[in-house]
């Protein structure tokens, strides 16, 4: 699969020498710049409050662009980080809004909040719980599930069975959760008024910086030697394995980064949208994040940003008016992006390599062409390994 | 007791019904490493194919005998459909199949929603499919108890074809070393297709004992799927056994949980179970390969 050639190059900057990654870093400075500051001076305030949640969005796919398309685990399950960044985000905002020692006015039973709530009552320590509580998980559910080798489609099931079980969990808590409906109706995001056009302006800015952190940091991990062991364990974790690795660590790290981005993209949200709800966190949702990843690109830098962004833009136009075409168009993105432009949409335009043509030794590098056992089935996933082909068992009964 | 035996009847019936769904993907998980996302979609479609025969025929038996057969067909034929249209092209990528499969099943349910509309369609069961039995002085439905037997009647039927048909044989070949049952000379594609065939047929017969139980509607597929997945992970690749063992443990599972837990709490509870037990084996109950590395 030559998407992950495209990949196993280094990154343009880090071939060119040190003008052309000065040149490389001004572009990608110009166009944060231009996002930072042109956005809030052209968009209406409506148009601005849609991109600030698509931002929110383009989070998500960030990380799963890092897992996924350079570390090959595909994760079903982000909604499950996202739904938890957007709870504790909701949950701190309810608290705040209902003044000190109140609690949220959807509460009809009981007096105050549950302990769990109590726990995010404060401003740090509701920032601290949206990157530590995701992160600490994934770290439990990755250990768990990368250091006993469980991988390609075993991961990616469990991991949409824990967004399926965390959405039914959700709606089941109706008294303390919301149940379906959700959380919503905030009024203020950390004492700043949430109706203040001025503030809204400001959760924009404060959301795109953070994307273009994220952005900031796939690009250094990728650079770094972690960068080239994750991308070895996508082709070829036996070998790594081999070569006195542990791939679980790896894959572990980059499971956690994708969650932390995950729950922050989901903690803007709120704010963003104004509400939270099962809905967004679910099965679908979890899998919907992954089509703008695919479209874009998802073993590039800024494909799965701007993947997310032209999804989940062609679905906030086309859903309201014509909601059965959005679907249609969304399973055939999945069929056809996937099926036959693995590089995502781009590659479609000679960008990046053809797939189906094996691997091309990497330009500009000093790895070796590739390895005899990897022509005939190179793959994003680890799943067909070159070792331990089965046992060939009682042929003489095969017609 | 009458509680506890009601809960077991419950996990019970999940069990029959995720078994039917899992026997299905099982077989071409084991086949051919592909995870197909649209199986619950076949699901929904021999559901739905039930429902038609029952606006021709009227009679609600002789219909529901004869969907069936031709849910099996149907969906089947759809199985086909997909393995060489798309999936065959993706067999040295199975990750992408099942992202490839997932907009199938989207495009499916928006096919049936425009056909047949959002809201569930009825199929009435026949009249002596909706009373009780007693069973151990416990009521359990004559409709669960024929999916309990239409489950287990598949399972036999599908061990006794794998077993000691030469299209079984060629099955279990290609599943154990599919180079070397090509060198046998077994045409590795044709069984491929045949394969599929069958399992997705399985689905379609999922379907219509499903309209005993549940409202058919375009969604249908979704409600178990994942459970379904879950059930081919814990029992392992390709092992009908293996389905068996785990449809029934995790549903009596869930069955158990749901009785002191609320259902919600009990499914966090089985996929706890899930990622528990395959600390133990992560490869699942039972495993075709001996000798691998991995």
């Amino acid at each position: 699969m030559s998407a992950s050639a495209g990949s196993l190059r280094r990154p343009a900057a880090a071939r060119a020498g040190w003008t052309g990654r000065a040149a490389v870093a001004g572009a990608y400075a110009a166009a944060a710049a231009v996002l930072l500051l042109g956005a809030p001076a052209l968009l209406s305030d409506f148009r601005l409050r849609l991109l600030t949640q698509f931002l929110c969005l383009a989070m998500v796919a960030v990380g799963i662009g890092l897992a996924w398309g350079r570390g090959g685990m595909l994760t079903l399950g982000q909604g499950l980080f996202f739904g938890l960044g957007a709870y504790i985000m909701a949950m701190h905002l309810q608290l705040s809004d209902a003044g000190p020692g109140g609690r949220p006015s959807f509460m009809v039973t009981g007096s105050g909040a549950p302990w769990w709530w109590e726990l995010f009552r404060s401003p740090v320590a509701a920032v601290v719980g949206i990157v530590a509580v995701p992160g600490l998980l994934a770290l439990l559910l990755g250990l768990s599930v990368f250091r006993r080798r469980v991988k390609g489609a075993y991961f990616a099931i469990l991991s949409q069975a824990s967004a399926a079980a965390f959405a039914l969990l959700l709606v089941s808590q109706q008294n303390t959760i919301g149940g379906s409906n959700g959380l919503s109706s905030f009024r203020q995001f950390f004492g700043y008024a949430l109706n203040d056009p001025v503030n809204r302006r400001l959760l924009f800015s404060i959301t795109a910086g953070l994307l273009i952190a994220m952005v900031a940091v796939v690009h250094q991990l990728m650079r770094s030697r972690f960068g080239e062991l994750l991308t070895a364990v996508r082709d070829g974790e036996e070998r790594v394995r081999f070569l006195g690795y542990d791939p679980a660590v790896v894959k572990v790290v980059a499971y956690v980064v994708a969650a932390v981005f995950a729950a922050v993209g989901g903690a803007m949200f709120v704010p963003v949208v104004g509400i939270i709800s099962p809905n967004n966190v679910g099965v679908v949702p979890s899998i919907g994040f992954l089509i703008g990843v695919a479209v874009g690109g998802r073993a590039t830098l800024l494909g799965p940003v701007l993947g997310a962004l032209a999804v989940s833009y062609a679905g906030s136009e086309l859903s309201a008016r014509y909601e059965s075409v959005w679907i249609y168009l969304q399973g055939l993105l999945f069929i056809v992006v996937v099926a036959f432009l693995p590089g995502g949409l781009g590659s479609a335009f000679g960008a990046l390599p053809r797939p189906g043509r094996g691997r091309t030794p990497v330009v500009g590098s000093d790895e070796p062409g590739p390895a005899p056992a990897a022509q005939d089935g190179p793959s994003l996933v680890n799943e067909p390994e070159p070792f331990g082909e089965p046992v060939p068992v009682r042929t003489g009964e095969v017609r | 007791m009458d509680a506890v035996l009601g809960q077991v009847y419950a996990g019970i019936s999940l069990a029959s019904v995720l078994l039917l769904i899992a026997l299905g993907l099982t077989l071409t998980f084991g086949q051919m490493g592909v995870i197909n996302m649209a199986h619950g979609e076949f699901l929904m479609a021999g559901a739905y194919t039930a429902f038609v025969t029952q606006q021709v025929f009227e009679a609600a038996g002789l219909s529901l005998l004869l969907a069936l057969p031709l849910a099996f067909l149907v969906a089947g034929l759809l199985g086909v459909l997909l393995e060489v249209t798309l999936i065959s092209r993706l067999y040295a990528r199975p990750l992408d199949t099942l992202l490839v499969t997932w907009g199938v099943s989207l495009v499916l349910q928006q096919v049936a929603r425009d056909v047949f509309g959002a809201p569930a369609v009825e199929v009435r069961a026949p009249s002596w499919l909706t009373g009780n039995v007693e069973v151990l002085g416990t009521p359990f439905t004559t409709g669960r108890l024929f999916i309990v037997v239409l489950a287990l009647g598949s399972v036999t039927v599908l061990s006794l074809v794998l077993r000691s048909t030469a299209l079984g044989r060629r099955i279990r070949a290609v599943v154990q070393s599919r180079g070397l049952a090509e060198t046998s000379g077994v045409d590795s594609r044709r069984t491929d297709r045949l394969t599929f065939f069958i399992g997705s047929g399985l689905a379609g017969v999922a379907g219509v004992a499903l309209t005993l139980i549940a409202s058919t509607q375009p969604y249908m597929g979704s409600t178990y799927i994942v459970d379904a997945f879950l059930v081919v992970v814990a029992g392992g690749i390709g092992q009908i056994r293996g389905a068996v063992l785990a449809a029934f443990g995790l549903g009596l599972l869930q069955a158990a949980f749901a009785y002191s837990q609320s259902v919600s709490t009990a499914k966090v509870l089985l996929l706890v179970v899930v990622i528990a037990f395959l600390q133990v084996r992560p490869q699942g109950l039972f495993d075709v390969r001996t000798r691998s590395v991995v």
